[in-house]
């Protein structure tokens, strides 16, 4: 119960703070979407380093090296600490910039501008929802994941123990839960377990968020975005320490973070069963932060291309911060040091609340509770945003003229398609789980695949309308191909291979990313239909591409 | 940033703007480390050697972006706009 009631008082905090935010909301849609674009280089970090680190960075990522090892931080986190500073400083101030000149709020009014395009968006808004929802379905299925189990009680002789609420206290579809990996019908140890059902606990951690992002707009998000990265990120450290301590069992902290570390499997330990170049292709996956509309909303919240300087450079340290204790404690859990117990063996997604839970006291597991819960409503929060303000610029405003509208009312449908994406999200995660990290990777993909579009738009002269709309349904054609082949990421281990001599690879084949399939397709179209179609005219290119 | 001609290795590598990028690519190289694939060694008893190097490639790549941003920073950016300051 302690770590119920202090999960519940975070989130009364959190809505102090929307509220506290919405006083300064200065009632302009200006405002709501983009903090009249007033965000300093200290928010900047925060909210965007808040918003790009999601439940993927540590419940997936703690998931993701219980089952394959240390080698996950390579394949993700230092890639990213390249290339996301890489774009932010490419891409986002360049973007920062065409923004505030132009009165840009999200992608689709810049690329329209820059294609000469009025119809783009047609076919980009639906692209860009249709990648947001699976990462919106990361973070509500983890939050519901993540509370359940912290509040759950412990499994002896195939006996529910110490629960916080007995069976029979909710409807039997909310408690009740079937093994993934056997035919056996649902059952009370494969369901909620005595803590609070995961539907439930989802559903609440929706509803806080749309009504602090409703509160407090922009600002109250990048408010709250930073308050929780700081939350998640001393929190994410004090967890560390605590179950480093407890797992190695030894007097100093040190020894037993050593009798930790040498208790790992030494297969955890390599990366024998990572092909190099299924490694390498991994690199092409944090690409994707360059099109995520949230993160682009982001950007052009800056006050001043200056304010980019800190998260450029601060953002891979970050990441390490974070990171590396996740994967560090996902190797150890599959140590003998402690029992995982088969229903958090079969998901992933529940090995690190399952940690806090059984190492950490109750007190200290709710405030652990509350620093993965942060991390995961960082990022809910700017993509609920994100959504509405696309929605309003997007779709709405060229369909009614922006005359017909008033600011109250543009702000009114934002938070209308807000509610009815948040509820199609919540259905989804409804069904049967995926691995947060493997339906992450999916989502980043999908998103990758995009990148060319923006890189070209910035730096690229000769792109044309239909170029662009050839690689938005190469890159979105070639994911749904994809992503159907690997049974909608049932197939954690999914991979394109080329057949290549033996000579070369003994496998016989390269087992390339999904990803480097994607990107290649639609950067190739983009190029080819580029250059046998009419280039933009030369207004487009003077506006675009200032001779300095 | 302007930048003249370079007339040879040495001389791009000379030039800051070009040496960032150089060592960014660096960065991209190094980050495929087939030589740490199988190694099991404990660096300070407790960090799996391959988990250790990222996270110096974390390092590297926060000092190099440092860099990059002391002497890449585009500098046609048009001034700020004062507004409302927050931290």
């Amino acid at each position: 119960m302690p770590q119920l009631l202090i999960i519940c008082g975070y989130l009364v905090l959190l809505l102090i703070l929307g509220l506290g935010a919405s006083r300064l909301f200065r009632g302009t849609s200006q405002d709501y979407m983009l903090a009249s674009h007033s965000i300093g280089p200290f928010l900047l970090l925060m909210s965007i380093f808040g918003t790009t680190m999601t439940a993927f960075a540590l419940v997936g990522s703690t998931g993701e090296s219980f089952k394959e090892g240390v080698g996950v931080y390579g394949m993700l986190a230092s890639s990213s600490g390249i290339i996301h500073s890489l774009c932010f400083f490419l891409l986002g101030v360049k973007v920062w910039k065409l923004g505030k000149k132009h009165g840009y709020r999200t992608q689709v009014q810049f690329f329209r501008d820059r294609l000469e395009s009025r119809w783009i968006g047609a076919l980009l808004f639906p692209v860009l929802v249709g990648l947001v929802i699976p990462y919106l379905l990361i973070g509500v299925m983890a939050s519901g994941t993540v509370i359940n189990k912290v509040t759950a009680g412990t499994i002896r002789d195939g006996q529910v123990v110490g629960g916080t609420f007995q069976e029979g206290t909710f409807p039997q579809f909310l408690e009740q839960g079937k093994n993934p990996k056997s035919d056996a019908p649902a059952s009370f140890t494969y369901g909620s377990q005595g803590g609070v059902p995961k539907p439930l606990a989802s559903l609440a951690i929706c509803g806080i968020v749309l009504i602090y992002v409703f509160l407090g707009g922009m600002r109250g998000t990048t408010w709250a975005n930073t308050f929780q990265t700081l939350v998640f990120m001393v929190l994410g450290l004090v967890t560390f320490v605590v179950i480093a301590w407890r797992l190695g069992g030894q007097e100093s902290f040190w020894a037993s973070l050593q009798m930790a570390s040498n208790s790992i499997p030494i297969e955890k330990l390599t990366r024998t069963h990572i092909p190099p170049e299924k490694f390498f292709t991994y690199m092409l996956v944090p690409l994707s932060v360059g099109m995520f509309p949230h993160l682009f909303q982001h950007w052009l919240t800056a006050r001043s291309a200056e304010s980019f300087k800190l998260p450029v450079f601060a953002h891979p340290l970050f990441i390490a911060i974070v990171w590396v204790p996740c994967v560090l404690i996902g190797a150890w859990a599959t140590s003998d040091l402690i029992s995982i117990p088969p229903p958090v063996a079969a998901n992933p997604n529940a090995v690190l609340p399952f940690l806090v839970k059984q190492l950490a006291g109750p007190v200290l597991s709710g405030l652990l509770t509350a620093g993965i819960l942060a991390a995961i409503m960082s990022s809910l929060d700017s993509q609920f945003l994100c959504l509405g303000t696309m929605f309003t610029e997007d779709v709405v405003r060229p369909l009614y003229g922006k005359r017909n509208l008033s600011d109250r009312q543009q702000i009114l449908i934002a938070r209308l398609f807000i509610i009815a994406i948040v509820a199609l999200t919540y259905a989804l995660s409804l069904f049967e789980p995926r691995r947060v990290f493997t339906l992450g990777v999916w989502c980043f993909s999908g998103f990758s695949s995009l990148f060319p579009l923006i890189f070209a738009a910035l730096y690229w002269p000769r792109l044309t309308k239909q170029g662009a709309c050839a690689c938005i349904l190469a890159a979105a054609g070639s994911w749904l191909w994809l992503f159907r082949a690997s049974d909608f990421a049932a197939q954690p281990n999914f991979t394109v291979n080329i057949p290549v001599p033996t000579a070369i690879d003994l496998d016989g084949y390269w087992q390339l990313m999904p990803v480097a399939a994607m990107v290649v397709c639609s950067t190739v179209t983009m190029i080819l239909v580029s250059l046998v179609t009419k280039p933009p005219s030369q207004t487009t290119v003077d506006r675009f591409f200032p001779k300095t | 940033m302007a930048l003249n001609k370079p007339t040879c290795l040495w001389g791009i590598l000379m030039k800051p703007a070009y040496g960032v990028w150089g060592l960014i690519l660096l960065l991209i190289i190094a980050h495929q480390d087939i030589w740490f694939w199988e190694d099991t060694t404990l660096v300070f008893g407790f960090l799996p050697i391959a988990l250790a190097y990222h996270a110096g490639i974390s390092l590297a790549a926060a000092f190099t972006w440092y860099l990059a941003t002391q002497f890449c920073w585009p500098t046609d950016q048009e001034p700020s706009v004062q507004r409302k300051e927050t931290p």
